[in-house]
């Protein structure tokens, strides 16, 4: 590694350790908010985790959870915070893509477009 | 058993088991399907995706430290994580087909092997040079010491990109951070320093966990009001034991937490084996 790559990298690394920490901040805070409401709401309700039911498309694709925190469901924005916090890993990623596009380095934009790409596939056509 | 109630008491086993995993360096996520499939009888589809969301969690918590440290090598945690995110979507769907008793009894060999390397003592197996495959991948890197940058070279990416994509399946298959199949794989294949290894493993954990996090969602495996206690108590585990670290009794703590992973191992494996997960 050359001096010139140890001095971009710690700029990278300073940004990508301040997206990790706000990722992962903002995703507790949403869930936290989300999770009071929905125990107040439901928490005297019996707790039924026993048998498999998979939850209902409200909670299951972005669209859905979104649809619901608009609509005030408490378990909807508890879903979020965990989207959210999802996304904080996939976000890593594109910001190291563009710090490796800015920096030139083709082999690295090249492989870090692979992790992206296989991240995007779950998120958006893994249940099929 | 009330909602409320439940989240109190599952928050509180999070809790603890993202405290003593932090602790002893050995990652919480590996007790918490076990907990709540056996502790308080969660179906394992809801244990794997509730678990999944806390390793995000935590890894991603921990990782924004080690990167701004700069003890993470963010050009080996990227090739690397190719071979982990493909190999965690294989695992997602791989989990669809298998019958949980399976799964059950891969998790029981898992913390067996787990509690195993728990005892045997980490050797550093550092090299001078690094061979073609990683000098063409610019892998060499440094790290901080007390002494300065301590610069480090690197081999068998092969073998340490075959070992991640095990990892992987492993991550999304039991709902795990797999750090102890990634620090192996660095640490013997690879030849980093500890620290570099162990930091770069969790750097990718986060990673690895979404690529399956994603596909669980869309499955409806995440139950936003079991996820919720579940996430909030091993995060708040960890940064507690992050903080006290250094004052903690580590040797008794690692032997207690091997403990408890091989009874949860005992366990799994039972009700694997008698069909009844």
């Amino acid at each position: 590694m050359s001096s010139s790559d140890r001095r971009n990298d710690d700029g990278v690394e300073q940004m990508i350790g301040n997206l990790l920490r706000a990722g992962v901040l903002t995703a507790a805070a949403v869930t936290i908010v989300g999770g009071v409401f929905a125990l107040l709401q439901h928490g005297s309700r019996l707790a039924d985790y026993g048998t498999f039911q998979g939850e209902t498309a409200e909670f299951t694709s972005v669209g859905g959870i979104v649809r619901g925190v608009m609509g005030l469901d408490s378990r909807a924005l508890v879903q979020l915070g965990l989207v959210l916090l999802i996304a904080t890993p996939i976000l890593r990623v594109i910001f190291s893509l563009v710090a490796f596009l800015i920096q030139r380095d083709r082999l690295y934009v090249i492989i870090s477009s692979i992790v992206l790409a296989v991240l995007l596939f779950s998120l958006l056509f893994g249940g099929g | 058993m009330t909602i409320l109630l439940m989240s109190l008491l599952v928050g509180l086993g999070a809790f603890v088991a993202g405290l003593l995993g932090a602790l002893t360096g050995l990652g919480g996520g590996i007790i918490i399907v076990p907990l709540l499939t056996i502790a308080f009888g969660v179906d394992l589809r809801y244990a794997i995706g509730a678990s999944l969301v806390s390793v995000i969690a935590t890894s991603s918590g921990a990782a924004a430290a080690y990167v701004k440290e700069g003890y993470t090598n963010i050009r080996i945690g990227m090739l690397l994580e190719v071979a982990t995110t493909i190999g965690a979507l294989a695992g997602a769907y791989l989990a669809g087909w298998i019958s949980p008793n399976v799964i059950a009894v891969i998790f029981a060999m898992v913390l067996l092997f787990t509690a195993a390397q728990s005892f045997r003592p980490r050797m550093e197996h550092l090299t001078d040079v690094s061979d073609p495959l990683a000098r063409h991948l610019r892998l060499a890197s440094d790290y901080p010491t007390p002494a300065g940058r301590q610069p480090y070279e690197v081999r068998n990416v092969p073998t340490g990109f075959g070992l991640m994509f095990v990892a992987g399946i492993l991550s999304a298959l039991l709902g795990i951070g797999s750090g102890i199949v990634k620090v192996l794989a660095m640490d013997r294949a690879m030849h980093l320093p500890f620290k570099v290894s162990t930091t770069t493993s969790n750097f990718m954990i986060g990673v690895t966990a979404a690529a399956s996090a994603g596909v669980y969602l869309s499955r409806g495996y995440i139950d936003p009001v079991l996820a919720f206690p579940v996430m909030l108590g091993v995060l708040l585990g960890a940064l507690v034991g992050a903080r006290v670290l250094t004052r903690a009794p580590t040797r008794a703590l690692r032997l207690l937490f091997t403990i408890v992973v091989v009874v949860m191992a005992a366990e799994m494996l039972y009700k694997g084996v008698t069909g009844s997960m």
